[in-house]
């Protein structure tokens, strides 16, 4: 197994889903910044792409009580149980086509190595893995507009949002170009933080305190005492992840000042989650 | 499945599973080696006698 | 016409007739066939899985057939390895089911795979820590072995065995298949505890997801156990519906008996361990990560306690039973209504280890999906069978399956 790196970075997000008006700016800037295929009837969600979905929530109450919230949802990027890289799509994949960056924890997905077997997409639970079903096929004259610098994918292989890893690259040529040895945090931004005209979209450095994402979080570097497996537990009370008990790890957080919302992040028992709810990181104890 | 694919490592994973694989692969390999060389042998040497 | 392939003192129907029967199950075969090339060709949009079934009917199909060919694994290991003698008269014919299911397994594989031309990628840049690498190495190797165990019996046949070389060659490959035996079982215990495991390990689905010994969860152990018990019970269905149509006793009582009662005791034993293992997934790690029984089995038009009833209780507990006691297991009809209650309970085991784990919602705000198969999935589904039929019926025809089919019915000197 390889070592984890000191100096390694940590990409992750969080998400205000109090900001999030459900515009679905995100979904498109991604499409868009991605080469993302689309078909000419979209009426089927469900073997549509997008790696970025806005998931919409509510507190299940009937008028005038109901409340709505919008739920973003791109790959979660996630560090698998204990955080050692073992994501629940990358430990699965039989050909290495999806792989775990351990100098940026980003999931990575090898189209030229993928042979679509679709196991990865059995095992995320997030939906966050799309199926090439169709050769992508763009009205005339739009393949103009294709960026550059993501390749587009070909019938039979799986897709996910790559936190643009490209926009990555691209700063660190730019850095390097500059003699330097690291990327600030606002040279590498995804194309939903940057498109989202809430600013409900914070994108950074988990492992850097002096990234706007780590601020708000405050990620617990410890194992959570209820469960070894997970690493990252924020100690912001109203942070949370999604399916967090499962061990996934994942790099995107949420926040909302609502409990309801909060409360969807996982699943609890009857009567579990008011003894879980103010339970936040370790260190919160301390 | 090769030492010199790129992303082959020598670890304890790999001892195990390609160990087993190239072991149960070697078995049938020479097992049917031998099968085959030896009716080629027998039929050299056949003295008519068909027995089971 | 084809008289001087057919095995000595052997009847079989005119050739005309067995023309007829094979033209009938070969259109099938084509309508699968052209289904196959609409998939290759077209793509697997052809299919109605969707990013919600990754995994739908084929690969239920590829698990369920490798369940059931598990009797030949199994047999073998019984008649080469713990030497139980009478098994000599049914082997061939597990082993031609197995063949049957293996490759029908990897055909289907082929298939499904989105992109079938870089399939090898499974092999060549294999990820060691996948349970779907193990399940294609194993495959692939258990394919041969099978293959190898198939090739004796051809060679055979009446006129490939005039033929000094293949004589030997057949008689040499008896002597050492107790090598070949003993390397299948072991590819076999892997490959089919690997296919439980492809779900044991996924962690994010809740109603997959087991325990277990060191890398390998609890359904690694339990697939491998389930195809070992009711694999056995396959290949005496096929055995009594290839009596039923050639209309003569092929295999004796008392060889059916024994593998019947082997297959009662490991499905008593398989169920006992699948009930253990149902428990506490359902009182300790389903609720460890928040979820309660009722959720996998509620809020949906088609996944209900019923299954899980069905699958352990009517598909499982009573086959079992039914095989065990000595009465019941030597009452044909009985007999036949366990190995065939076996049979789907294999198969239901497999459709709820694949289907269901995609159809449950695991985020809270997610919803139950449903899927039925389109008529390319079923007809390449159905494929497979049509071409067991005609291996079948050729291997029968033309090979001396049945060692003691001569003794068991005795042709009259007369020729029509
Ligand atoms: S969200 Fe899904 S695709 Fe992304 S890293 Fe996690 S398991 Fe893999
Ligand atoms: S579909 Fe592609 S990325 Fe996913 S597990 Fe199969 S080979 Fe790996």
């Amino acid at each position: 197994m390889k070592q984890e790196n000191n100096n390694a970075h940590k990409f992750g997000m969080v998400i205000d889903l109090d900001k999030c008006t459900g515009c679905g700016s995100c979904m498109v800037s991604c499409m868009s910044e991605n080469n993302v295929p689309f078909k000419e009837d979209e009426s089927n969600k469900k073997d549509s792409i997008t790696w970025m979905s806005v998931y919409k929530l509510t507190n299940g109450k009937s008028f005038p009580d109901t409340e709505i919230a919008y739920l973003p949802r791109p790959c979660q990027h996630c560090g698998g149980k204990g955080d050692h890289g073992h994501s629940p799509c990358v430990s699965v994949c039989p050909a290495v086509a999806t792989d775990y960056g351990y100098d940026t924890g980003i999931v990575s997905q090898i189209y030229t190595r993928c042979f679509g077997c679709r196991y990865c997409m059995g095992a995320c639970p997030y939906h966050a893995r799309y199926f090439n079903w169709w050769d992508p096929k763009w009205p005339e004259g739009m393949e103009n507009y294709l960026s550059p610098n993501v390749s587009p994918r070909m019938r039979g292989v799986v897709e996910k949002c790559s936190f643009c890893y490209h926009r990555y690259q691209a700063a660190r040529d730019v850095a390097y170009y500059e003699g330097r040895d690291d990327i600030e945090e606002h040279e590498y931004q995804t194309a939903c933080t940057t498109a989202c005209p809430s600013g409900a979209i914070v994108f950074g450095d988990l492992n850097n305190p002096a990234h706007k994402i780590h601020q708000i979080v405050k990620p617990d570097p410890h194992p959570d005492p209820r469960n070894k497996h997970v690493i990252g537990k924020s100690r912001n009370p109203k942070v949370f992840r999604l399916l967090e008990r499962l061990g996934t790890n994942p790099k995107v957080y949420y926040l909302s000042e609502r409990e309801w919302v909060r409360k969807q992040g996982d699943s609890y028992l009857d009567g579990e989650w008011d003894k879980i709810k103010n339970h936040h990181g370790t260190s919160s104890h301390g | 499945m090769f030492p010199f694919c790129f992303e082959w490592v020598w670890d304890i994973g790999h001892a195990i599973f390609f160990g087993g694989f190239w072991y149960a692969i070697s078995i049938l390999g020479a097992g049917m080696t031998f099968c085959i060389l030896k009716a080629a042998y027998d039929t050299m040497n056949d003295s008519g006698d068909s027995h089971h | 016409m084809d008289s001087a392939l057919i095995p000595e003192g052997a009847k079989r129907c005119s050739f005309p007739k067995f023309t007829i029967g094979i033209a009938i199950v070969g259109a099938v075969l084509l309508w699968g066939v052209f289904a196959m090339f609409l998939c290759w060709f077209k793509g697997l949009n052809q299919t109605n899985m969707n990013d919600y079934y990754g995994f739908a009917l084929w690969i239920w199909a590829d698990l369920a057939v490798i369940a059931v060919g598990g009797g030949a694994f199994f047999t073998g290991l019984l008649r080469y390895i713990f030497k139980i003698d009478e098994l000599k008269n049914i082997i061939n014919f597990a082993v031609i089911i197995g063949f049957i299911c293996y490759s029908s397994a990897l055909l289907i594989l082929a298939i499904d795979i989105g992109q079938p031309l870089r399939g090898w990628f499974i092999f060549w840049h294999a990820n060691v820590h996948s349970m779907l690498t193990e399940v294609a190495f194993c495959l692939s190797a258990y394919f041969a072995v099978l293959t190898i165990e198939f090739i004796p019996n051809i060679l055979e046949n009446r006129q490939v065995n005039k033929v000094p070389f293949f004589h030997h060659l057949a008689h040499n490959m008896h002597g050492v298949m107790a090598v070949f035996a003993a390397t299948g079982a072991f590819l076999s215990f892997f490959h089919q505890g690997s296919l439980g495991g492809v779900a044991g390990v996924m962690y994010g689905r809740p109603f997959a997801v087991r325990e277990g010994l060191l890398i390998w969860p609890w359904t690694f152990f339990l697939f491998t156990w389930s195809a070992a018990a009711f694999g056995p019970c396959f290949t005496l269905l096929v055995t009594r519906i290839t009596e039923a149509v050639t209309g003569k006793k092929l295999v004796k009582d008392n060889v059916i008996h024994l593998l019947a009662k082997i297959s009662g005791w490991m499905i008593v034993t398989y169920i006992i361990a699948k009930i253990i293992d149902t428990i506490y997934w359902a009182m300790v790690t389903a609720p460890s990560l928040g979820f309660t029984l009722s959720h996998f089995y509620s809020n949906n038009g088609f996944y209900g306690y019923w299954i899980l009833i069905a699958e352990i209780v009517v598909c499982g507990i009573v086959p079992g039973v039914l095989l065990v006691m000595k009465s019941t297991r030597e009452n044909p009809t009985l007999r036949l209504v366990a190995i065939i209650l076996g049979t789907i309970g294999v198969c239901l085991n497999r459709w709820v280890m694949v289907l269901q784990i995609m159809a449950v919602p695991v985020m809270s705000f997610d919803t139950w999906a449903l899927y039925f198969p389109s008529w390319q999935e079923i007809a390449t589904t159905i494929l497979p069978v049509a071409y067991g039929i005609i291996l079948i019926a050729v291997a029968y025809r033309y090979l001396p399956v049945f060692p003691q089919e001569q003794e068991l019915n005795p042709v009259e000197p007369v020729t029509e």
